[in-house]
């Protein structure tokens, strides 16, 4: 971001920079930079807040009056992450004892899914599957985890972390219309789905069965969070 | 992830640029975000994708392109001002804060080579000409 503000700046347009990374910020040194220390991934701090995201705006357009920089200051408010606060999020009971669990529950969840789908208009599932192909995808990290060789499983479009992505986006979409709280924090979602969920299970299991294949580095750790 | 970030190696810019004389109430402002939205009728982003693509302003069905899963995505599908603040610049537009909203807006992604040359010296420079040809006068940058 630092560095496209510089580019943007030579342009002849003023630019302020909303900062995640302060550190970044200080050695890139744009233009004008307000940092935010809030979850990663939500850079004006609160969804379904207009008042507090009108209120960083201000104090990043505020920059724009000073006569030099770089400028670099700190909005007031720190946001810390909610991975540790357990998310009250339903799940499905067992339906087809015959089917691995993960399969089961993302067949579960779908009617869910659908309705946040058509709330939102706009779905980030699909780089690899889309909604119908969960469930089966699902089933080929299931039976990496038993033991297939990850090679000739069959994984969706070869590339496990497009389908991680599209397994874990589904799920977190979902669990917009599953959850008990409104505006989950950062990453309490993401907690729910690797901690409380079968699917977010048989992620971390197949990812440990690929790396456990010797497979390179990008192609298991990239299929989670690096925490994870 | 803050802290390993901090860790990754940065480029310098000698004698930066920086604009003065904006009068932000009668500015045209776009956003350029790093989390790689883009709509779902254009081309997704690859991994290690160094392009860039143009949003429409009318434009809320947006999808997330962005590789890494080590960032919160809940917030964007909660309410995708919380990244992409079109809403909320309309808002100041209807209050005579700022000028106008660009017609489009520049999305690319975050998680670029560590040289990032390709969006300082290309990608980057046609966006931003894009955006000069659009009027835009003030960017707002947004991470994720």
């Amino acid at each position: 971001m630092s560095v496209l503000a510089h580019v943007f700046e030579a342009a002849g347009i003023a630019t302020v920079t909303l900062s995640s990374i302060r550190a970044m910020a200080e050695k890139v040194a744009p233009p004008r930079a307000l940092h935010c220390e809030f979850p990663l991934g939500r850079p004006l701090g609160k969804p379904n807040d207009p008042e507090f995201q009108h209120d960083v705006l201000a104090r990043a357009f505020a920059m724009l009056g000073e006569p030099a920089g770089p400028i670099l200051i700190d909005h007031p408010e720190t946001i810390e992450d909610a991975e540790s606060e357990v998310l009250s999020c339903a799940l499905p009971p067992r339906f087809d004892p015959d089917l691995p669990p993960a399969v089961d529950e993302a067949r579960g969840i779908r009617k869910a899914y659908d309705r946040v789908h058509a709330h939102r208009g706009a779905t980030s599932v699909g780089r690899s599957v889309d909604a119908d192909g969960v469930p089966d995808a699902l089933g080929v990290l299931h039976r990496i985890s038993e033991g297939a060789p990850w090679k000739d499983a069959g994984i969706p479009g070869g590339n496990t972390i497009a389908v991680c992505h599209d397994i874990r986006t589904y799920y977190e979409e979902a669990a917009l219309e599953l959850a008990d709280t409104p505006d989950p924090g950062g990453r309490q979602i993401e907690s729910w789905f690797f901690e409380q969920t079968e699917a977010g299970k048989t992620v971390l299991a197949a990812r440990q069965a690929i790396a456990d294949q010797g497979a390179p580095f990008p192609i298991w750790f990239y299929m989670t969070p690096g925490q994870r | 992830m803050r802290a390993h970030s901090s860790t990754l190696p940065a480029p310098t810019f000698d004698d930066p640029a920086f604009v003065t004389g904006v009068d932000l109430s009668t500015a045209t402002v776009a956003i350029v975000t790093s989390a790689a939205l883009h709509t779902p009728d254009d081309d997704a982003f690859s991994a290690g994708d160094t392009g860039y693509r143009t949003i429409p302003s009318d434009r809320r069905d947006l999808v997330l392109g962005h590789w890494s899963p080590n960032f919160d995505r809940s917030g964007l599908s909660l309410d995708l001002n919380v990244v992409y603040p079109i809403d909320r610049l309309t808002e100041l537009a209807d209050q005579g804060v700022i000028g106008a909203v660009a017609p489009r807006h520049f999305s690319f992604a975050g998680n670029q080579p560590d040289d990032v040359s390709t969006i300082r010296l290309d990608s980057g420079p046609a966006a931003a000409a894009e955006a000069r040809h659009d009027g835009v006068d003030v960017v707002l940058l947004t991470p994720v």
